[in-house]
């Protein structure tokens, strides 16, 4: 949608592989190239196992990579930290739990997220930063501001998702993180959470990624759509190509794909 | 009698509240504390008789604690040994340490010089009762060491360390080094064991490498009482209540020592008490989880 020209991620021939040195080593990424520029909205989609999830773990340094490189805003980040890199990488995962502290309140999480890389011993909340806070949790429309002092675990699911969420756009991030971040919730709160996320992305100017099983969101929502399969992607297409597309012919293509992959790589190996 | 229960409820309540910090707030079952609080004792005596300002040798304490801490964590964290076994391997350690701080002795008498309890049986002037004016002494002591530590939980590194215990991806994403993080939580906490182990030994009279038996227990059970007593998410609270809870402890085992033959009960059934009053207490603390809709127990919070 937005062409800012600049490159926010690149992925260089990123290659991950699980057990590695054993005789189960199994190549989950098979050298990735991915270019995402300033405020594009990339879906992924592709059947289980085809290495989505391990894409994000690789971005975000939750899994370290074995060949390739991975630059952030510009430089390649790929031998930093998970905690290094979270300054650059936003995360909202499918398990509701796992974004917030559950036993501390909506607020520390807030300020938790707001302070996203400090570690002083100056007062995590002021007068000033809490007035803001307050303002962005009442747009999420939840009624969250009335619950600030209230431990995340007495939320539900659909609020704690929208409340990570908020966490992660406010760090400012290059990059934000979707992984199926709305497939555990009901189809109303599935919903409320996709619209929130459409309207911060935009909001914050944020890059995302966001790997999902629905089809329809995935054509739907974004200005490109990335497939993979067996730790490669496929079809990368955006624009009037992806303008073009229906769930009907997405599955058809994935099926060619899938051929066309199956014929280059595993047909060989036989 | 009532100033005696009050004062070590106190002293070690401190302890209690490093073994707070450890199991509640960073969910690490740290064992350290049984080392770090005679390795705090052994230093803090050790400096007083030689003539150290008592500030400076109760703040040695404090550092010694926070040592052991320190090792019991890189045990853990650089070799991968579970938390337990890193602190045990800890205490086995300190043992040895503490006798050589010591100058080769298991004792050391604080008898003719104890500046600690002299400035604090003192401090209101002579007119005023000795052991009530250690107990304000002790007090405000506690009540600053509180105060410290429910601004610290208010700070970022306060609401990051809090967070740690409940879901360390959180502090991850927040993009806080957890490791680092937790090694300085389990300093603190042990160094608050550290502390109230050179206090125990002024109070005594005398430090000694035994010290630490039985402390893990009774700080354990000192945080589930204040747990039973009082219900709370504010970090100010939670604090306060470890002390109360400390207070009843001592109190408890008084009461067994004074008047536990009237069931039978000689100071040697002490720790099986100890031990059936940590039982005790998780269970009314589940039964009460069952009976009121409050929500979890373990909930903590800085605002």
């Amino acid at each position: 949608m937005i062409d800012h020209g600049k490159v926010e991620i690149k992925l260089e021939k990123v290659e991950v592989a699980f057990g590695r040195g054993t005789v189960d080593e199994h190549l989950v990424l098979r050298g990735i190239d991915l270019e995402v520029k300033k405020g594009q909205r990339i879906s992924v989609i592709g059947s289980n196992g085809a290495g989505k999830t391990t894409l994000l773990n690789a971005i975000a340094g939750t899994v370290p990579i074995c060949a390739g490189k991975i630059f952030i805003g510009g430089v390649d980040r790929a031998a930093e930290r998970e905690w290094m890199r979270a300054r650059y990488v936003g995360r909202v995962r499918q398990d509701p739990l796992a974004g917030t502290a559950g036993g501390m309140s909506v607020l520390d999480n807030l300020a938790l997220a707001a302070r996203k890389g400090a570690r002083r011993f100056v007062p995590s909340m002021t007068p000033k930063l809490r007035r803001e806070l307050v303002a962005r949790v009442a747009e999420l429309g939840m009624g969250l501001e009335n619950r600030l002092k209230e431990n995340v675990n007495r939320l539900s699911g659909g609020q704690r998702q929208a409340l990570t969420l908020l966490m992660a756009a406010i760090s400012k991030p290059s990059v934000l993180l979707l992984d199926e971040h709305i497939a555990a919730l009901d189809p109303r709160n599935a919903d409320i959470v996709s619209a929130l996320t459409k309207r911060f992305v935009s909001e914050y100017d944020l890059t995302s990624i966001t790997v999902t099983h629905d089809m329809k969101r995935a054509l739907d929502e974004g200005d490109r759509l990335v497939m993979m399969h067996e730790g490669r992607i496929i079809v990368d297409l955006e624009g009037a190509q992806k303008a073009d597309l229906d769930v009907g012919k997405l599955v058809a293509l994935f099926g060619a794909a899938r051929g066309a992959a199956f014929v280059q790589d595993d047909a060989l190996l036989r | 009698m009532i100033e005696g229960i009050l004062l070590e409820g106190l002293i070690y309540g401190i302890m209690a509240l490093g073994v707070f910090m450890a199991f509640r707030i960073l969910d690490f079952p740290d064992l350290t504390a049984e080392g770090a609080f005679p390795f705090g004792a052994s230093v803090g005596g050790a400096l007083i008789a030689a003539g150290t300002p008592a500030p400076l040798a109760l703040l040695a304490g404090f550092g010694a604690g926070a040592l052991a801490g320190c090792a019991t964590s890189a045990i853990h964290h650089g070799l991968h040994v579970p938390a337990l076994l890193a602190g045990i391997v800890t205490i086995t350690g300190l043992y040895s340490i503490d006798l050589r701080v010591l100058g080769g002795r298991a004792n050391l008498p604080l008898i003719a010089r104890n500046p600690v309890m002299r400035a604090a049986e003192s401090w209101l002037g002579s007119s005023f009762n000795t052991s009530w004016a250690s107990f304000l002494a002790f007090a405000l002591i506690t009540l600053v060491i509180l105060a410290i530590l429910d601004l610290f939980f208010h700070s970022e590194v306060g609401v990051a360390l809090g967070a740690l215990g409940n879901n360390e991806s959180s502090v991850v994403a927040a993009g806080v080094n957890p490791v680092r993080l937790r090694t300085f939580g389990i300093a603190v906490g042990n160094g608050l064991a550290g502390l109230s182990g050179a206090l125990a030994a002024s109070y005594q009279g005398f430090a000694d490498v035994n010290f630490g038996q039985g402390v893990i227990a009774a700080g354990l059970a000192s945080v589930m009482l204040g747990e039973l007593l009082i219900r709370s998410n504010r970090i100010g609270v939670l604090l306060f209540r470890v002390i109360l809870g400390s207070l009843l402890f001592r109190a408890i085992m008084y009461a067994g020592r004074s008047w536990g033959y009237l069931a039978g009960i000689t100071p040697n059934d002490l720790k099986l008490m100890t031990a059936v009053l940590v039982v005790v207490a998780l269970a009314l603390t589940r039964w009460k989880d069952r009976l009121t809709t409050m929500g979890p127990r373990r909930g903590r919070s800085a605002s």
